[in-house]
């Protein structure tokens, strides 16, 4: 990294945000109990836990926002030479755009927080309206402050942050799916693109989350087009990857396996965003168990398969050995299915109208319709749960006695990792290494892969 | 808490507890709503299935095999250009000729208020609170010094608009074939006020009074859901949305007056 003090900083201010995180669930009178959206009044009223978990949040941030200032200088200041923007692999691109998120959309959150924390400690009313009354008595504060207002500093960080979980993920794919599929990425241009105007897009598509406070036409009339229009360069990057399959000769290792099934959950999670853009069908989806199933496809079917796709892969190269193959489809066999059986009745219940965060939906008649579904549900997340047995003894077994790798780029790879040994030594690469040609590069003349640090073919 | 995980597995067994897609429709609105969430559900639908029978296709056609090569050369394809431009097309038909006037009906086209029910409901931990305005159609002064057990939005009964006020909690009666204005509020926390067989949602915000209207055409008893994380008893904030005919909704509103001079 570009400032290793810088890095070293971040990561100890994320190990103490996140012990605090931890420990606000131990505190006396219960966890923060206000959901991660944390709304005002709720959240300032509701128990001690709250402060505790928003002063955990200012560290949390605080450590991404010097994640990402330390990304983006070390992806620009430190290319190697002959490398330049455009032959940057996709998940370079990735995590810039991701960095550059979190490093314009975390600080209003973090200003929230610290505002949410005054009207807990000092008594301030920044999200109190006058005139409250909790459980029959007036609540002591000022008042004359606006919950809405905590709703828009919050959805103008949690919306690009959705991108920030799905864009690194979608690097991960595309350079699995590239090294596997044997040829180089259809669209490498559109691609970059598209995530740069992905990234650009997430900034203006907040209030989609409110569509149900209140929210007239004009305002309403826009943030619907533009969440409609941020549809069209992710349905391009799913597309582009599809391309590339066209006329591949694919690969079908641990890791091309997650990348593979990616795309079709990807896709359920993207499209189901559509009834949710609109405002119209929002009315009744709105808060029901069909948001849920939505977001979870892109971040748990989607992210959390990209990330496992990526562990197996990167794997050899931090260790110099290869994970076990059979336990490896083992765990990605199970995981699939049981992951489906997790996410995909939450659509259902959510279409009956099921609301999020109930403690015990039979209290309705549309959730006591509904709540075989929630048995289903649960049962397959025990079913997930044990499917990672075999990924977690691999991952620590492998290290020792997993098949060693016959050369430093056991994939065939094209991109510039894979020019370091596997393992590789300390700072990576003895000598200075050279780029010569754009990423994903096979000969014309062979078809044999020509990566990125190769001087010429052969 | 036993015998709740034996019923639920019983149920799970017996097929029962496994419904799925919208509930009924009682709005005049809500039509439109479902008719748009169908068009989008069969679009998907038809993107889903297309790829999935081409990323099949490729699994298969394309796989790693003695003999098989990997054809490296640059592609330019024009079909996936024309689905995509087609695809924006169809949303931009969605968001103008379905989304936008339903939302612009729903947010600027108010039905008369005289000729309305109109009725204010307040929405706190974990209840309904629904004010009538009574017989002279105006809602009496309120003030939240007032608020108490048996006085939950703190009606002023001083007031000469207030005496024939109506408060009933969790209760919602409207006469069905009747627009029904709602002005809606909370005390403490946000709520959604959610009627799920009236498609009807709208967030209810401590310090702010939101209108939302909406008219049934069916009799029943149905239910008020709430919609947005209030507190621990958020899951049984369950209200009751009965749907009564005209006259028994007057028999209602005459009993419920006759129990106000009484209690005098």
């Amino acid at each position: 990294m570009a400032f290793p003090k810088l890095n070293m900083m971040s990561y100890w201010v994320y190990f103490v945000g996140g012990v605090i995180m931890m420990a606000s669930f131990l505190m006396p009178g219960g966890a923060a109990a206000s959901g991660w959206t944390s709304y005002p009044p709720l959240s300032v009223i509701s128990n001690n836990a709250q402060t505790v978990w928003l002063i955990s949040m200012v560290f949390l941030i605080t450590s991404s926002l010097l994640g990402s200032v330390n990304t983006i200088v070390t992806a620009i200041q430190l290319k190697a030479k002959g490398q330049n923007f455009m032959r940057w692999p996709i998940h370079v691109w990735a995590q810039v755009t991701t960095a550059f998120l979190l490093l314009l959309a975390f600080p209003p959150l973090e200003a929230a927080a610290v505002l949410q924390l005054a009207d807990r400690v000092f008594g301030s009313s920044f999200f109190l309206p006058s005139g409250l009354v909790v459980s029959g008595e007036k609540w002591a504060a000022a008042g004359g402050g606006n919950p809405l207002l905590w709703q828009h500093l919050f959805w103008f960080l949690a919306h690009p942050e959705v991108y920030v979980l799905i864009l690194p993920a979608v690097g991960v794919v595309c350079e699995i799916v590239t090294a596997n599929a044997r040829k180089p990425l259809y669209g490498y241009k559109t691609m970059v693109y598209s995530i740069l105007f992905l990234g650009f897009m997430s900034f203006i598509v907040w209030a989609h989350h409110m569509f149900m406070t209140g929210m007239g036409v004009t305002l309403s009339s826009f943030f619907q087009a533009t969440t409609m229009i941020i549809s069209i360069p992710s349905v391009i990057i799913l597309t582009t990857i599809l391309l590339t399959l066209w006329g591949a000769s694919i690969r079908f290792s641990v890791p091309m396996l997650f990348a593979t099934a990616f795309l079709p959950m990807f896709a359920i999670g993207g499209l189901t965003g559509l009834p949710l853009g609109l405002t119209a069908s929002d009315i009744h989806l709105h808060d029901t168990y069909y948001v849920i199933g939505h977001f979870h496809y892109v971040v748990a079917p989607g992210t959390l398969f990209a990330l496992m796709g990526g562990v197996y892969y990167w794997y050899p190269k931090f260790s110099g050995r290869k994970m076990n193959e059979t336990l490896g489809k083992i765990h990605f066999w199970t995981s699939f299915v049981a992951i489906n059986f997790v996410f995909m009745p939450m659509f259902f219940m959510g279409s009956k109208g099921v609301s999020r965060r109930m403690y015990d939906q039979t209290v309705y008649t549309h959730g006591a319709a509904t709540q075989s579904w929630n048995v289903v549900m649960s049962t397959a997340a025990f079913v997930l749960l044990f499917a990672q047995i075999p990924f977690i003894y691999n991952m620590f077994t492998a290290w020792k006695t997993g098949k060693k790798v016959e050369n430093d780029n056991p994939w065939d790879a094209t991109t510039l990792e894979w020019a370091a040994s596997s393992p590789p030594p300390h700072e990576n690469f003895p000598t200075p290494v050279e780029v010569y040609r754009d990423p994903y590069s096979y000969s014309p003349t062979t078809g044999k892969v020509l990566p990125q640090f190769a001087p010429q073919e052969g | 808490m036993k015998e709740k995980l034996a019923k639920a597995w019983h149920d799970v067994f017996e097929g029962v507890g496994f419904d799925y897609g919208l509930p009924i429709d009682i709005s005049t609105h809500g039509s439109a709503i479902d008719s748009l969430i169908g068009t989008l559900h069969y679009f998907m639908a038809l993107l889903f299935i297309g790829w999935g029978i081409y990323l099949v296709y490729c699994l298969i056609k394309f796989r790693e095999r003695p003999g098989h090569k990997a054809d490296i050369s640059p592609k330019n394809y024009s079909i996936p250009k024309y689905l995509e431009i087609g695809i924006v097309i169809f949303e931009a038909c969605l968001l103008v000729f379905f989304s936008y006037p339903v939302w612009a009906k729903l947010k600027t086209d108010f039905p008369d208020r005289a000729s309305s029910l109109v009725v204010r409901i307040t929405a706190e931990q974990f209840a309904w609170n629904i004010h009538y305005p009574g017989r002279d159609g105006k809602f009496g002064k309120t003030n939240i010094d007032l608020i108490d057990g048996t006085n939950p939005v703190g009606l002023d009964r001083e007031d000469p608009d207030a005496k024939d006020d109506i408060v009933s909690i969790n209760q919602f009666n409207v006469p069905v074939g009747k627009p029904v204005i709602v002005e809606l509020g909370a005390k403490d926390v946000i709520h959604g006020f959610f009627l799920p067989t009236a498609r009807v949602k709208h967030d209810a915000i401590p310090g702010m009074v939101f209108p939302l209207w909406f008219e049934t055409k069916e009799t029943g008893e149905f239910q008020i859901a709430c919609a947005q994380l209030c507190g621990v008893g958020h899951y049984r904030m369950v209200g009751y949305f009965n749907v009564k005919t005209q006259e028994e909704f007057d028999n209602w509103l005459l009993e419920e007056e006759k129990a106000l001079t009484e209690g005098e």
